[in-house]
């Protein structure tokens, strides 16, 4: 495997990564909204991702770094062309971070309001527009002989496929979301989590449905890359398939680890998809910029393997030890930092 | 508006901004990690009061300058597509590095101090903080480097249209790097120590808490007069450099348009006339410049001039003179700033070697507007020396006109700077409500969580 290659994995893994941790960090996010009935519930949910939110966001930065390191052309394309989207990930971002931090620093019915607000926003907007980017991604995007995407808000960035991928990604994350408060709290909030899961899985699974399909209609994915993407599809859809009676019989750790690996998978389909290529040129196949044009100098990729090599052991062992440390399940009954 | 001036208004917004909550991160963290060894050595209760009430200046403060930081991970491939294609080979890999490094260790760790109090063996938590200072410092140390590749390119080669790395430790030992870094972190410590010393005086000023006050004053006052010496001592290199590595940027901080003479002289002030390229008029200090560049009473220093001749026969054509004034004037802006900051600090040291600081009304009141002072001093040290790199924004191989991104339009620049700055003022708005209401409050305030604990049916009313 050349060094390119290996960057296009990792790069894909932190993608993958971030999805799975910071996938339920948006989704208890949505649950301050839908799934909280007072502001104790919304502090108790906030407490359960309190220590890790930060850490998870991480892993997005990491990736966007790694990127601009390994793929300058790929980091170019990509961030420029889908501007706007990038403008409203940050705007979301930088709210639900504020948010998280400041809500429990004053005590104002209308200051918990704003910021429940930003929260809410801030963890339905970036699903949201990730699942639009990577569909857009497999889709195919207007790119030219300069790799200089000048994509049209409707039609490109925003078309059918796309807002169908956007929606099943929120609908997944939420699920994966309910799935951790059920593991991380206790008590009235704990049931219902699961109960509010179970009623939403017939919907969420007709999305999975739905976006399997439409990329089947939308999309060369299937003719390019079937005999991966069927497997890959299929192990998600049978994982779904598990998740009911897990749920049914409150197997906590199991149902989350299934929504988990069903994240893992689908996110993981689209570089399954994109491989060889990180942009897709829907102008001329001959456009498209491959991970092998678009990837930096073999001084530079050797240099970032070592480092990540010696790093990536380290973080991953310290992340472990926090959720350790906090592994206890967050109740009204002890005290609460935010 | 043209696309470039626009993007380049927002760079220097969000940057700018950014570096507003930057410098008071890396500073207050390693206060507060002091605070806190205090209490883990010295086991009283005062210093863990400490480093909770300006720990939570700390996260007040921390909150706003990660999800800024965001945007300036984003923004080079955003704004600055050609640039990122450019440099991407030997600019990436140190930001990449930085998250890898460190924003996983400061996020992480900083999780677990927060929420760690009641759950972490006290050796441990201290730990923890320590370890998010040592995250703070070694991130500055990747973005500096990164940083001081577009003012001094080293360790790569034009390869493939583009610079690509050859030398990493070449990036990481770049002699501007070597020089700006103390620079940043003692100004950076400067600034956190001036946070602490002008909240602790008006407290001092109010009679509350005055030992808790005054103890807290004495530790800033001592932070802040060895930190602002260090930041002149090192911005001093710092300029001895420029005069050898970026001459025009050093010329243009004095507005020296021509070649000086031998020895040369400082220019405290100047009208500068950039149309005909001289000074209207000036007020000189004999032999200075020659001692400030070069340790000795003489020397010649290259005038703008001199040196847009040899640019011209270097590079063709074109203007490589940055703007004079915003250069010169940031240049003594900043100067005169951190002047002032020794010489509070120093005041400061000396009435409580007298045991007078509690006691001493007008200076205290002067270190309450001093909370200003290292904020000026860092955004005019960074405005000149960005701005003192034009037109270049990798010094001698990207003009910053080539580096913007061709695909996005002004209407998409525009709106984003719009949004931005919105968010960006509502955020400072407030940050600065929090930091007054947590002062009103004081250290002794009872938590409103333990509040909570007694009641935990409360759902309204407790935050």
């Amino acid at each position: 495997m050349e060094l390119s290659e290996l960057w296009f994995v990792l790069i894909g893994v932190l993608f993958v990564g971030f999805v799975f941790l910071e996938g339920f960090d948006f989704g208890v996010g949505m649950a301050t909204k839908f799934l909280a009935k007072n502001n104790m519930e919304r502090r108790v949910l906030i407490n359960t991702i309190g220590p890790f939110w930060d850490a998870n966001e991480v892993w997005l930065l990491t990736a966007g770094g790694a990127m601009f390191a390994a793929f300058p052309h790929w980091y170019a394309t990509l961030f420029s062309g889908y501007y706007l989207a990038f403008v409203l990930l940050l705007l979301a971002l930088i709210a639900r971070g504020v948010a998280f931090e400041y809500r429990g620093k004053h005590d104002n019915p209308n200051w918990f309001k704003t910021w429940d607000w930003a929260i809410f926003l801030g963890s339905i907007l970036p699903p949201f527009l990730l699942g639009v980017l990577f569909t857009g991604l497999i889709k195919g995007l207007p790119i030219n002989a300069d790799m200089e995407m000048n994509a049209s808000f409707f039609g490109d960035l925003v078309n059918v496929y796309t807002v169908i991928g956007g929606i099943v990604f929120v609908m997944l994350v939420y699920l994966h979301g309910l799935m951790f408060i059920s593991l991380k709290t206790d008590g009235d909030l704990r049931e219902r989590a699961r109960k509010v899961a179970q009623k939403m899985y017939l919907a969420t699974g007709l999305g999975v449905v739905v976006f399997i399909a439409s990329t089947a209609m939308y999309t060369e994915a299937f003719a390019d890359r079937g005999a991966i993407l069927i497997p890959v599809y299929g192990v998600a859809v049978v994982l779904y398939l598990f998740l009911y009676p897990l749920l049914k019989n409150k197997k906590e750790g199991l149902s989350f680890t299934m929504t988990g690996l069903i994240l893992i998978l689908v996110t993981a389909s689209f570089f399954v998809v994109l491989f060889p290529n990180v942009m897709i040129s829907s102008v001329d196949p001959s456009y498209s910029i491959s991970l092998y044009d678009a990837a930096s100098g073999a001084y530079s990729l050797k240099v970032m393997t070592i480092v990540a090599g010696i790093f990536v052991p380290i973080v991953l062992a310290y992340t472990v030890w926090s959720y350790y440390v906090f592994r206890k399940r967050v109740t009204n009954k002890e005290h609460l930092e935010y | 508006m043209s696309e470039l001036i626009l993007a380049r208004i927002q760079f220097a917004s969000t940057t700018v901004f950014h570096f507003f909550f930057v410098p008071l991160s890396i500073g207050l963290a390693f206060i507060v990690a002091l605070m806190e060894t205090l209490y883990v050595v010295k086991k009283q209760e005062i210093y863990k009061k400490m480093s909770k009430f300006w720990g939570k200046f700390f996260l007040i403060n921390f909150a706003v300058g990660v999800v800024t930081g965001i945007i300036q991970e984003f923004q080079f491939g955003m704004n600055w597509s050609d640039y990122s294609r450019f440099v991407g080979d030997v600019f990436g890999p140190p930001l990449a590095i930085e998250a890898l490094l460190a924003f996983f260790l400061e996020s992480t760790f900083i999780g677990l101090w927060i929420f760690g109090w009641n759950r972490l063996p006290k050796k441990i938590h201290l730990l923890s903080i320590w370890l998010v200072s040592f995250g703070t410092a070694i991130s500055a140390l990747w973005i500096m480097a990164a940083n001081s590749f577009m003012q001094n390119p080293v360790g790569y080669t034009i390869q493939n249209g583009r610079a690509e790395m050859n030398d990493f430790l070449g990036v990481l030992t770049n002699e501007k790097l070597l020089v700006a870094y103390p620079h940043t972190i003692f100004a950076s410590l400067t600034t956190a120590a001036f946070l602490v010393g002008g909240i602790s005086a008006w407290n001092l000023l109010k009679k509350r808490h005055v030992d808790f006050f005054k103890r807290s004053a004495v530790i800033a006052l001592i932070i802040g007069f060895v930190s602002s010496l260090g930041v002149a001592f090192s911005g001093h290199t710092q300029a001895q450099y420029l005069v050898k590595e970026q001459p025009m940027k050093m010329a243009a901080a004095e507005a020296l348009w021509d070649d000086s003479g031998d020895p040369a002289a400082w220019t405290v002030i100047a009208g500068i006339d950039t149309d005909n390229k001289e000074n209207t008029f000036q007020w000189d200090i004999p032999y200075a410049l020659s001692f400030l560049s070069y340790g000795k009473f003489s020397g010649e220093v290259k005038g703008m001039n001199t040196i847009q001749q040899e640019y011209e026969q270097l590079y063709g054509e074109g203007n490589y003179i940055p703007p004079v004034k915003t250069t010169f004037w940031s240049f003594r802006i900043m100067v005169a700033a951190g002047v002032l900051m020794i010489l509070l600090s120093l005041i400061g040291l000396i009435l409580n070697w007298k045991q007078k600081l509690p006691t001493s009304t007008r200076f205290l009141k002067w270190m309450i507007p001093a909370i200003f002072l290292p904020y000026i001093a860092n955004t005019f040290g960074w405005i000149m020396s960005e701005i003192g790199r034009q037109p270049w924004v990798v010094n001698g191989l990207m003009l910053t006109a080539e580096g913007v991104s061709p695909s996005v339009s002004s209407g998409q620049i525009l709106f984003s700077l719009i949004a931005f700055s919105l968010i960006y003022t509502i955020l400072a708005i407030v940050m600065i409500f929090l930091f007054v209401k947590v002062n009103k409050q004081g250290p002794y305030a009872p938590d409103t969580e333990d509040a909570n604990v007694a009641d935990p049916f409360s759902t309204g009313r407790v935050g």
